[in-house]
């Protein structure tokens, strides 16, 4: 057995009125990975929070244990320098400034007061290469994209001499080829004997990188599974840890829902870039939608779906749009208006809530009026007991966590801002309901509420077009499915035809006959 | 006793208000307990409550202000002397021709911040500029002493002097007749608000908190319009006051329009996302402001019955400083005409017990710096403590 290298000992964190950690035990062994699974809430975060020092000695209770020595840290700088470097889920990089000055912020290279940018952007490059990437370190962070700033940052902790890598939903904004790449270079440093700890949503590439995963649940420590046998974990085996509870079926069936008569039939349609507008967001998509349908929009991200949702709804996104739309057989002329597409009765629930969902400094009352206010009006003076009574109704309807519909949006954790935003749309009495990521970024549990809603929605005659780059999600949800590759529809199938394999097949061809 | 602490703790600059007013009630010996002081407070804070309810709405939409509301009171100042005195037009076409000058100001304003994107500050910097030398330059070529004087009898009487006045010595009793009424108004309000919110099952306050409410609201009324009541009658400038106050605090509390302006600065593009037009609402809040200074500008010519280049100066921060020391957020989507109120009285109240005090000018502005500052340093370390 291999030397520990960090042990954490009955760590109990309390926030007023709240156990965060109760009794934390972790053990990690030098040059493993080590996946950290559970919930939102579950402790997580909270928990390296303290091994980090963010959360000082003295505020918890416990020992770090570390390179068999006790760690007392009062600072984040204090744990940086035993080699313990954390990167955190938002990225932490300043757009303006330029790779090598990112890398070295707070770190810089030199003496006193003068800045040794020679040797800064040196050795940046040097650590650069080592994640594989290729730019120059002159560049700034802004012109790179989303996977490329993920390796800066790892590049940055690798430059701070880190012995334990600490990486917090390191793949959460990444396509799926980045993710790849991302894992497989952390399986790299593990060979030269770096050992990491992960924090992961994704269970798929938690069984594919981890050695062990230790799973969290309400503050404590449920159970390490070991991962070194011959196959992988299966989800299920790391869900059924997550939940407390075997989870027989990830998907709630949908039953007795009757497809009508098509809704929304989307014809030619092509979308160019607001910036750029030579190039194609959306080239030539056709695609339609039933009552009581729940069609999959899968594609990688970047192939164009966000932009073709939006580009419907409203023309919030894009230029230059082109291509034909029908409501219920009826050519509906476009309009840049997205009142215009509510009149129309289409919502689309936005892949990013806290950005352009959601907002967060109102309570859920206002939030979840806010897209039909003239239905709580009367003559245009809001009608609050109005109001009121329907955020309760949607509360109750979607099983909204919270004491009461007056709470702040922001004080909700992402499943529930989740259903207002949900309940938003809902309410906004919409036939054809777009749902971009409905899932993302929120626990198992959450999630299968989500599905039940969906199913609701199909029950009750909504067209439901659903954008997932879950495959599982969009397989166990959909009706039917488009695979959208390069801004392009490059495929459609049945749910019942559909697998993992035939879609992937599909975008691999298509991207070679490029 | 616990929702009389929580009701102390929501309403604290409310308290913070009281506490000052008994202070300078200590230092200056009572004098600004005086009827004429009471006069003087409301004619002399009139402008900041018209302008910090425009600047209200502009703060609403994102902590966007506006710097130009001073100058441009100047200029709309030059261009009313220069109508009705010079030229001696009628007073009701000059008033209407200095609100179209408002309305065109506001529509190029709103167009440029809300569909050019010019950043609110610049935009309104330049009006800052141009309007005080336009201003200047108009009164200066059309009277030596630049300043235009005397307005129109019929003019002041709309802004300006007192509802059926009577002499100082005599007790105004139509002014107290108003003061009852509106007390009991909103002692009625409160209350049947409370027993329709309990009769619809909703959260109400306490027996005890409404009273409380009741009791504070109904004696502060009374209280003003007995210390008016002596001092001659109702200003007519509180009744503009009053009916902006009233106009906004349902806009901004009861309409969909209000609700905009809080949503647009909460987070502009979920509203964008949810169909709000935020270019619209942005639009309209320069346009309100635009109309509101016009409205401010009046007050303020009528108050000095002339028009003058030094009008308007600084009355950009005034409003401002209200707002803020009001708990209107500096970078958007809450805030609330009464904390408006109670801003602007506050900083009314300091200014007015300074001057009575006898401080010298220059500390006056120290203090008020202080005061400001402290108050957003106040809000923000207890949102803090909240989070």
């Amino acid at each position: 057995m291999a030397k520990i290298l960090l042990e954490m000992k009955n760590i109990t964190k309390t926030f007023p009125g709240v156990k965060a950690l109760d009794n934390v035990n972790l053990q990690v062994e030098e040059g493993e990975i080590h996946a950290l699974v559970g919930e939102n809430g579950a402790g997580k975060s909270t928990l390296m929070n303290v091994l980090s020092g963010i959360y000082p000695y003295g505020t918890y209770t416990g020992d770090i244990i570390y390179d068999g020595e006790v760690c007392k840290f009062s600072h984040i700088k204090d744990s940086e320098h035993k080699g313990i470097v954390i990167i955190h889920q938002e990225l932490a990089l300043v757009p303006e400034m330029t790779i090598g000055e990112n890398m070295y912020l707070g770190n810089e290279r030199g003496h006193k007061f003068a800045i040794d940018w020679n040797t800064t952007y040196a050795e940046a490059d040097k650590y650069l290469r080592m994640v594989g990437l290729e730019e120059s370190s002159k560049v700034q962070v802004k012109t790179i994209g989303t996977g490329k700033q993920q390796l800066v940052e790892i590049a940055k902790a690798l430059a701070k001499k880190a012995r334990l890598l600490i990486l917090d939903e390191p793949t959460s904004s990444l396509n799926e080829e980045d993710s790849k790449a991302l894992l497989d270079l952390m399986l790299g440093f593990k060979k030269q004997g770096m050992t990491m700890i992960i924090i992961s949503h994704k269970l798929n590439e938690v069984a594919y990188v981890a050695d062990k995963i230790t799973v969290i649940r309400d503050g404590t420590t449920i159970e390490t599974i070991d991962n070194h046998g011959q196959e992988p974990v299966s989800e299920e085996r790391i869900i059924k840890g997550m939940v407390g509870r075997e989870m027989t079926n990830r998907f709630p069936k949908r039953e007795g829902v009757k497809v009508g008569d098509v809704q929304l039939e989307v014809e030619n349609w092509t979308v160019h870039h607001p910036l750029y507008p030579e190039r194609k967001v959306v080239d030539n998509v056709s695609i339609k939608v039933r009552k009581g349908e729940v069609v999959g929009i899968y594609g990688l991200m970047g192939a164009g779906r966000t932009e073709l949702a939006m580009s419907i709804f409203g023309q919030s996104y894009g230029a230059n749009i082109s291509g034909s739309l029908k409501i219920d057989g009826k050519p509906v002329r476009l309009r840049k208006s997205i009142a215009d597409a509510i009149r129309h009765k289409i919502a689309y629930v936005t892949e990013d809530r806290k950005g352009n969902g959601l907002v967060l400094s109102q309570s859920i009352r206002v939030n979840t009026s806010l897209a039909n206010l003239d239905q709580i009006s009367n003559h245009k003076v809001i009608d609050e007991d109005k109001e009121h009574a329907v955020a309760e109704e949607y509360r109750e309807k979607l099983k909204i966590k919270t004491p009461g519909v007056e709470q702040l949006v922001g004080n909700l954790s992402g499943g529930n801002q989740q259903k207002v935003l949900l309940a938003k749309w809902m309410f906004a009495g919409p036939d054809i309901m777009i749902l971009d990521e409905p899932t993302r970024g929120i626990d198992v549990g959450a999630k299968y509420e989500i599905y039940c809603i969906i199913n609701d929605l199909a029950a009750a005659g909504k067209s439901v077009i659903m954008i997932s780059s879950e495959l599982p999600e969009v397989l166990g949800m959909s009706d039917r499915i488009y695979i959208m590759n390069a801004s392009k529809v490059i495929g459609e199938m049945k749910a019942s035809e559909a697998t993992q394999e035939n879609i992937m097949a599909a975008i691999l061809k298509s991207g070679r006959g490029e | 006793m616990k929702n009389l602490l929580m009701f102390l703790k929501k309403n604290t600059m409310l308290v913070v208000l009281i506490l000052v007013y008994l202070f300078f009630m200590v230092m200056t010996g009572g004098s600004i307990l005086k009827p004429l002081n009471f006069n003087a407070l409301i004619t002399q804070n009139a402008y900041v409550y018209i302008l910090a309810a425009g600047m209200l709405m502009c703060m609403l939409t994102g902590g966007n202000i506006d710097l130009s509301c001073g100058s441009f009171v100047c200029l709309v100042g030059a261009v009313g002397g220069v109508m009705m005195v010079i030229k001696g037009m009628n007073t009701g076409l000059s008033i209407a021709l200095m609100l179209i000058l408002g309305i065109a100001y506001g529509c190029g304003l709103g167009y440029l911040i809300a569909y050019v994107h010019i950043p609110p500050w610049i935009a309104t910097l330049a009006g800052y500029l141009a309007f005080r030398g336009l201003g200047t330059s108009i009164l200066s070529a059309n009277s030596k002493t630049g300043s235009i004087a005397p307005l129109p009898e019929d003019f002041l009487k709309i802004f300006s002097g007192k509802v059926w006045q009577t002499k100082m010595s005599v007790f105004n009793w139509p002014c107290m007749t108003v003061g009852i009424v509106a007390a009991v108004i909103t002692v009625a309000v409160l209350f049947l608000n409370r027993q329709s919110r309990i009769r619809k099952g909703y959260d109400a306050d306490s027996m005890s908190t409404t009273l409380v409410k009741s009791v504070v609201s109904a004696a502060a009324i009374l209280f003003v319009m007995y210390k008016l009541s002596r001092a001659g009658g109702i200003p007519t400038v509180l009744i503009w006051v009053v009916a902006v106050v009233l106009i906004y605090s349902f806009i901004t509390s009861k309409t969909q329009v209000g609700r905009q302006f809080y949503v647009v600065g909460g987070n502009i593009e979920a509203a964008r996302m949810s169909g709000v037009n935020t270019r619209w609402v942005m639009f309209l809040a320069y346009l309100n402001m635009a109309v509101l200074t016009v409205v401010s500008a009046w007050t303020v010519m009528a108050r000095f019955q002339a028009a003058n280049s030094t009008a308007g100066t600084n009355f950009e921060m005034d409003a401002i400083s209200a707002c803020v020391v009001g708990g209107v957020s500096a970078s958007g989507g809450s805030g609330s005409v009464i904390g408006m109120v109670i801003g602007a009285t506050l900083i009314g109240v300091i200014n007015l017990g300074m001057s009575l005090m006898g401080i010298d000018a220059n500390y006056q502005k120290v203090v008020k710096g202080v005061v400001l500052l402290g108050a957003v340093v106040f809000d923000i370390l207890s949102k803090k403590r909240k989070g």
